[in-house]
């Protein structure tokens, strides 16, 4: 179970160098937050052992419920921050207003 | 019930392996589309999805209990997450960034040492589980505190520039780091006692704060880049010690993608990731620096808004080199307005974006695209340099150090070889800036001192609006 576990660590370091490396510079500052809220997906490891765990010690619980409120943070906190940023690039082709033509 | 058996029946559980690859497969499908800015937003919300059903999954492994603390942490977390997404400024997204990054290594560090505690000291579990799990609190524990300094100096609470023990500092690092991977060996021999995870976290926590403290926040990016990919890939080793494929995958992609960032922004800045880690950049800098300032012996030339517009009115082309000074002042309105009175008068306007501009890569796009600024007209440091011998006047936004010639000429400089943009071509060179302070690596900029570069005193906001009503007023 570990080797195979392994092994798909390694793919996925590989998947994630190619499928990056295409990114364009403008777009790394959404990107670096895109990744950081993916990697909040520890939060299910704060459920799933705190869901799991029998005879939890009150620290015990205290550390999870706290690990689950961090990586909830991280999540919802990273992909909203990373949505406000994309909407601004989105609404970009639209053209240009410049709605106060001056007579000189 | 020990977490490591009872995890051996989630992949028993069909579904719930199935939901884990749909949600995976819907990450990397996501960030594929963050490649370009017309399916980056779908891209993430694509990626959010993917989060939503690996939650859901993991609310399906059997047996699960605790539900109400779970809910309550859940809510907790989302009450706190989202005012906190949505209030933040685009400018403050570099700090917003390091704190959610933060959390997340917080996370993996509380759950190693909640795992420690439940199973009595790791006692009689397999190296397969705690080696993994040693690795998630040390680095989780790094991250963490490192993020938060990282945050704290960004905010401008801790003072930017490098807090360092001088000569001491490299020697006081890696003893504690020896600390803390002695007692993972303890740990991992059969010690079982609590002080030893204590002494690990602590060791780890102080290694965090002691290893950023020291960077000039001139390279701030670079580590929080780097933290970034530490926290994806503790992820990944917590993923492996619970035996769970939505987190190996998802730490792991994150931990390529942080890898790649990191090493092309600290290429961009002719950096090794090593020196950076070294720290201590902007303090030895600022030595340098000085000296070269001192033989320079040069004056500076200060203009007024009145005399700058009238440079602009009458160029060809201006091309505009925005830094972190324009997002400190949330200029990029104001510059955005500069930029429509110039085009009314036929002035050709270019934005030239260097790399690491700001505070992270792609800094300055964000905040011009806020201000609607046309993606054409963003122009990528090899797309503009060359531009710089035909252009009339280069304005300099609160950029600094990405515009200081010594990167070319001067072999002393800190910062020599890393590349630059070449405004010192231009006809002339107008610098706002609040004061003649050094930039954020502590070097003087010898740009200043050139015949053909005034500067424009002041706040970068008002300065540039006095401008634009000078220019009406033509």
């Amino acid at each position: 179970m570990f080797i195979t576990n392994v092994a798909i660590l390694v793919l996925a370091g590989f998947v994630g160098y190619a499928v990056i490396s295409k990114v364009p510079n403008t777009l790394h500052t959404p990107l670096m937050s895109g990744t950081n809220a993916i990697h909040g997906i520890v939060v299910l490891g704060g459920i799933i052992v705190l869901g799991l765990g029998e005879d939890l010690s009150v620290l015990d619980k205290g550390l999870l419920v706290i690990a689950i409120i961090f990586g909830t943070i991280n999540v919802v906190g990273g992909f909203l921050v990373t949505d406000r940023m994309l909407e601004m690039f989105k609404s970009k082709p639209a053209p240009v207003k410049q709605d106060d033509e001056e007579q000189a | 019930m020990n977490p490591v058996l009872a995890t051996s029946f989630i992949h028993s559980d069909d579904l719930i392996a199935v939901l884990y690859i749909v949600a995976f497969s819907l990450f990397i499908y996501g960030l594929s589309g963050l490649t370009g800015p017309r399916t980056a937003v779908r891209g993430n919300r694509i990626a959010a999805v993917g989060m939503g059903i690996a939650l859901l999954a993991s609310f399906l492994i059997e047996g699960m209990g605790n539900w109400a603390l779970i809910i309550i942490a859940l809510v907790i977390g989302t009450i706190i997450g989202i005012p906190s997404a949505r209030s933040v400024k685009m400018t403050a997204v570099p700090q917003m960034v390091a704190l959610f990054n933060g959390v997340g290594g917080g996370a993996v560090a509380l759950i190693a040492w909640a795992e420690f505690n439940d199973t009595g000291g790791f006692a009689g579990e397999p190296l397969t589980f705690v080696i993994p799990s040693l690795f998630a609190a040390i680095v989780g524990s790094v991250s963490f505190w490192g993020s938060n300094i990282a945050f704290a100096k960004l905010q401008e609470i801790l003072p930017g520039h490098p807090i360092s023990a001088g000569r001491l500092q490299q020697p006081l690092n890696l003893i504690l780091l020896l600390i803390a991977l002695a007692s993972a060996v303890a740990i991992a021999s059969g010690e079982t006692a609590t002080i030893y995870i204590l002494v690990l976290l602590a060791a780890s926590a102080l290694l965090g704060l002691f290893v950023v403290l020291p960077i000039g926040g001139a390279d701030m990016p670079v580590v929080i880049s780097l933290l970034n990919a530490f926290t994806g890939l503790s992820a990944a080793a917590t993923g492996l010690a619970l035996n769970n494929t939505a987190l190996i995958v998802a730490g792991m992609i994150v931990g390529a993608s942080g890898t790649i960032l990191t090493r092309l922004m600290a290429d961009a800045m002719n950096r090794s990731i090593p020196s950076i880690i070294a720290g201590g950049f902007g303090g030895g800098g600022g030595e340098v620096g000085a000296s070269g300032a001192g033989e320079h012996g040069g004056t500076v030339r200060a203009t007024s808004a009145a005399d700058a517009a009238i440079q602009m009115a009458f160029a060809r082309q201006v091309v505009i080199v925005p830094g972190y000074g324009m997002a400190v002042a949330q200029a990029q309105h104001a510059v955005r307005e500069l930029a429509s009175e110039l085009e009314k008068r036929n002035v050709e306007v270019k934005y030239a974006i260097h790399p690491v501009a700001g505070r992270m890569p792609g800094h300055m796009n964000v905040l011009l695209a806020e201000a609607d600024v046309p993606y054409d007209q963003l122009k990528e440091m090899d797309e503009i340099n060359p531009e710089f011998s035909r252009t009339d006047v280069a304005l300099v936004i609160g950029a600094n150090d990405v515009t200081n010639p010594a990167a070319n000429t001067n072999s002393d400089s800190p910062i020599y070889g890393m590349p630059i943009l070449n405004v010192n071509e231009s006809k002339s060179v107008i610098v706002l800036k609040r004061s003649m302070n050094p930039g954020f690596a502590g070097i003087e900029n010898e740009l200043y001192f050139e015949p053909m570069t005034s500067m424009l005193f002041g706040d970068a906001k008002s300065s540039v609006a006095e401008i634009t009503a000078e220019l009406t007023a033509l």
